[in-house]
């Protein structure tokens, strides 16, 4: 069957049909993914309460069941609202997610586009979403909603340089800003000339690991830096005024961005769709390397949503000082390092 | 320290706080922001209006009477047993805690005592209440400060609370055991070590919530210097209980005025005070209180004697003519009935001194100035039920 995969050559209007059918079926896929395992079955876990039990085997047709739900709502827009950019708001947003998933590589040839400029790409398509939601924040015509979209657009520029200095050091080392690129330079590297498991960038960045791991949280506004929608306070910030289909598509969204972010941490610092022992030009990839990618996935949402569930919250004003203070700062003293071990190494 | 006393002295410490505080730099056009009476942030229907500058709150005023049930009146036309289920809910997390000084004033009227053992039952049953209340502000702290997962450890402990006090009285949330001369029951069988045990749970827990959110950086961040209150402030605006200690006043009532009827004096714990006066230190005491809590039910189920639980009183209760004022130390601050009686079988008046209508009349002082996460974090801290202020 690999074989037949590799020698699968379509036509371009063939060829691009099937990207977009996948992308959109990936996209919700994903999302539903990430928001049953973590946020109905590991949250559940780590509070030490069931979660949900009821609907499908245990309880794992729960989200399927809530979108249905938001589906039958009423679509409401309030009487003060902007209309149209009020509802076009959360489709930019989406859109902003969609386009994360072009160049994202499941292994040599099942990707999207594999863009040269990959890493350039994915992290200018995702600071997009800010505009859907300051549109959303605007046109609500709600206090609380102007605050949280006031606060997201403050804080998702400011945490847009740590992740795109974070990532630099990784290119540097690479030698390529290309997504697979990058996955062939990790599994082709070597140890101190040992190539035994390849080299995974996560040995020499950890620190940009850190600092990509806290921008996306801070993109994908996750406690501790929720400050934007913080329910408790601003009543879920831009989102307020949604209702129905409209705030199923901001939660499909944020969803789905925080699994495009996590494989995007997993192509750029674990290796991507590649194991060690099998080398990057084999079939196997065909059926594997999806695999393989989204077990790398959950590991690093693990990571994401395991912060996301523990701590609090920060203050808007603290979440600016730890951007600008401390993790610029310390990205570029990763590039300078980084640099530095590329020339003389 | 200046004198409390002196109103001119307080309202001048007050101004020169005020003025510090706000930062007119980036004056921005206002914003008045209603918080409220929907709001997750205000545990019911609390309302307050705030006046922003840009994120900086500029005057915020809380509006309370949303869930006014008119209990200081409804009490004139109920017999005294009927005031005790009525009272249950003014602080709906530690029910037990509000029936002790209204029973204590009616006996103090009656000239009746009850025996040691209810005494030592009711001093048990009111600290295990004031865990209740208390182990969920810490939790539900947390909450506000977006940490989620400590509040379902509060659920989740402080069943071993709720499952001591509905086995002793039959009521999880609303008991309504105490009466004039005693106790409803004897405590049940076994219920001596379950309580051991629960205790146990409880510290264990204070423990946890130390770790996972005392002490976590960001709760410090947050709550650290946020919304500081300090002694004379807290003295001048009537702020009892936690609110007051974490102001550095060391001012408790169940070792400095404890009224007959209750044992703390049978028990040996401390009373925990903090000098910063901020979110953190009220916090800090609360914790501590929880865990002092805990020792002093130990000790008691440990002390506790033989006997009836209930004294001689008549069948139809007539409270004779007087007044009486009893103040206990509940789990929010100082709670008080005045009781005045024309000698009948319904109170004349009772006038109920409930800590949080006290507690929450700080926040215009105290908000100004603050941001509006900072906003949070002081109503949070000041802890309030909506039943303790609107009655």
């Amino acid at each position: 069957m690999t074989l037949l995969l590799a020698a699968f050559d379509p036509p371009y209007w063939l060829s691009t049909l099937i990207k977009v059918v996948v992308v959109s079926a990936v996209v919700p896929t994903t999302a539903l993914i990430l928001g049953m395992v973590f946020l109905f079955k590991i949250m559940s876990w780590m509070q030490s309460r069931l979660g949900p039990q009821e609907a499908g085997p245990r309880g794992t047709l729960q989200l399927l069941a809530d979108g249905v739900k938001f589906l039958q709502k009423e679509d409401i827009s309030p009487n003060g609202a902007d209309r149209w950019v009020f509802k076009v708001a959360p489709l930019v947003v989406l859109m902003s997610t969609l386009l994360l998933y072009v160049a994202l590589p499941t292994s040599m040839r099942l990707v999207v586009a594999d863009l040269d400029v990959g890493v350039f790409f994915v992290l200018a398509v995702s600071s997009l979403s800010v505009i859907g939601v300051l549109m959303a924040g605007w046109a609500s015509a709600n206090k609380y909603s102007l605050m949280g979209a006031l606060r997201a657009a403050g804080q998702l520029i400011a945490y847009e340089l740590p992740m795109v200095l974070a990532v630099v050091g990784v290119i540097i080392q690479a030698g390529t800003m290309s997504l697979n690129g990058i996955v062939f330079a990790q599994a082709d590297g070597s140890i101190f000339g040992w190539g035994g498991i390849g080299f995974p960038y996560i040995l020499t960045q950890f620190v940009g690991f850190f600092i990509f791991i806290a921008a996306v949280q801070a993109e994908l506004t996750q406690p501790p830096f929720d400050m934007p929608v913080a329910e408790s306070e601003i009543v879920s910030g831009y989102q307020v005024e949604y209702t129905g289909f409209r705030f199923l598509i901001f939660f499909l969204a944020e969803f789905a961005t925080a699994f495009a972010f996590a494989a995007i941490a997993a192509v750029l610092f674990l290796g991507g769709w590649a194991v060690p022992w099998l080398p990057t030009s084999s079939d196997w990839y065909y059926v594997l390397g999806p695999i393989v990618l989204f077990a790398k996935v959950m590991v690093v949402a693990f990571i994401i949503f395991w912060v996301r569930f523990t701590y609090p919250r920060f203050r808007e004003d603290q979440l600016q000082s730890l951007a600008w203070k401390v993790l610029i700062p310390l990205a570029l003293l990763n590039i300078v390092v980084t640099a530095v071990f590329k020339v003389v190494l | 320290m200046t004198a409390v006393s002196d109103p001119q002295s307080v309202a001048a410490l007050a101004a020169e706080a005020v003025d510090n505080r706000v930062n007119l730099d980036f004056e921005t056009e206002g914003m008045t922001l209603n918080m409220g009476p929907q709001h997750p942030a205000t545990h019911g229907t609390l309302r307050i209006i705030a006046r922003l500058d840009g994120e900086q709150v500029i005057s915020a005023e809380p509006m309370c009477g949303y869930m006014h049930r008119g209990y200081e009146k409804l009490t004139e036309v109920r017999t005294y047993p009927q005031i005790n289920a009525l009272i249950n809910r003014i602080d709906w997390l530690g029910s037990f805690a509000n029936e002790v000084p209204f029973i204590l004033a009616a006996e103090k009227l009656m000239g009746v005592e009850a025996p040691p053992r209810a005494q030592w039952i009711r001093t048990i049953l009111f600290e295990m209440s004031r865990i209740a209340n208390i182990s969920l502000f810490l939790g539900d702290f947390g909450l506000q400060l977006g940490g989620m997962t400590a509040l379902f450890y509060a659920f989740r402990d402080r069943e071993w609370v709720l499952n001591q006090i509905e086995s002793a009285t039959g009521g999880r949330f609303h008991p309504n055991f105490d009466r004039i001369g005693g106790l409803k029951d004897d405590l049940p069988k076994g219920w001596i070590e379950s309580s051991h045990t629960a205790m146990d749970k409880l510290l264990a827990f204070c423990d946890e919530i130390e770790d996972l959110l005392v002490g976590n950086e960001i709760f410090q961040a947050r709550t650290r210097g946020i919304g500081v209150i300090p002694a004379e402030i807290a003295l001048s605006y009537g702020l009892s209980g936690a609110n007051l200690r974490a102001s550095g006043v060391d001012w408790d009532l169940r070792r400095d005025n404890c009224p007959p009827g209750l044992v703390y004096d049978k028990a040996d714990w401390k009373v925990w005070t903090h000098p910063d006066g901020d979110c953190f230190a009220r916090t800090w005491v609360r914790l501590q209180e929880t865990r002092e809590a805990a020792k002093i039910v130990k000790q008691l189920l440990d002390t506790i004697p033989s006997g009836p639980v209930m004294a001689k009183v008549p069948r139809i209760i007539k409270v004779p003519e007087g007044e009486a004022y009893v103040a206990t130390e509940n789990p929010l601050g100082e709670m008080g009935y005045y009781v005045v009686s024309k000698g009948d079988l319904v109170p004349f008046r009772v006038k109920i001194r409930s800590a949080s209508f006290n507690n929450i009349s700080v926040v215009p002082w105290v908000a100004r100035g603050a941001y509006v996460p900072d906003l949070i974090s002081i109503l949070g801290s000041l802890y309030f039920i909506l039943g303790d202020i609107d009655r």
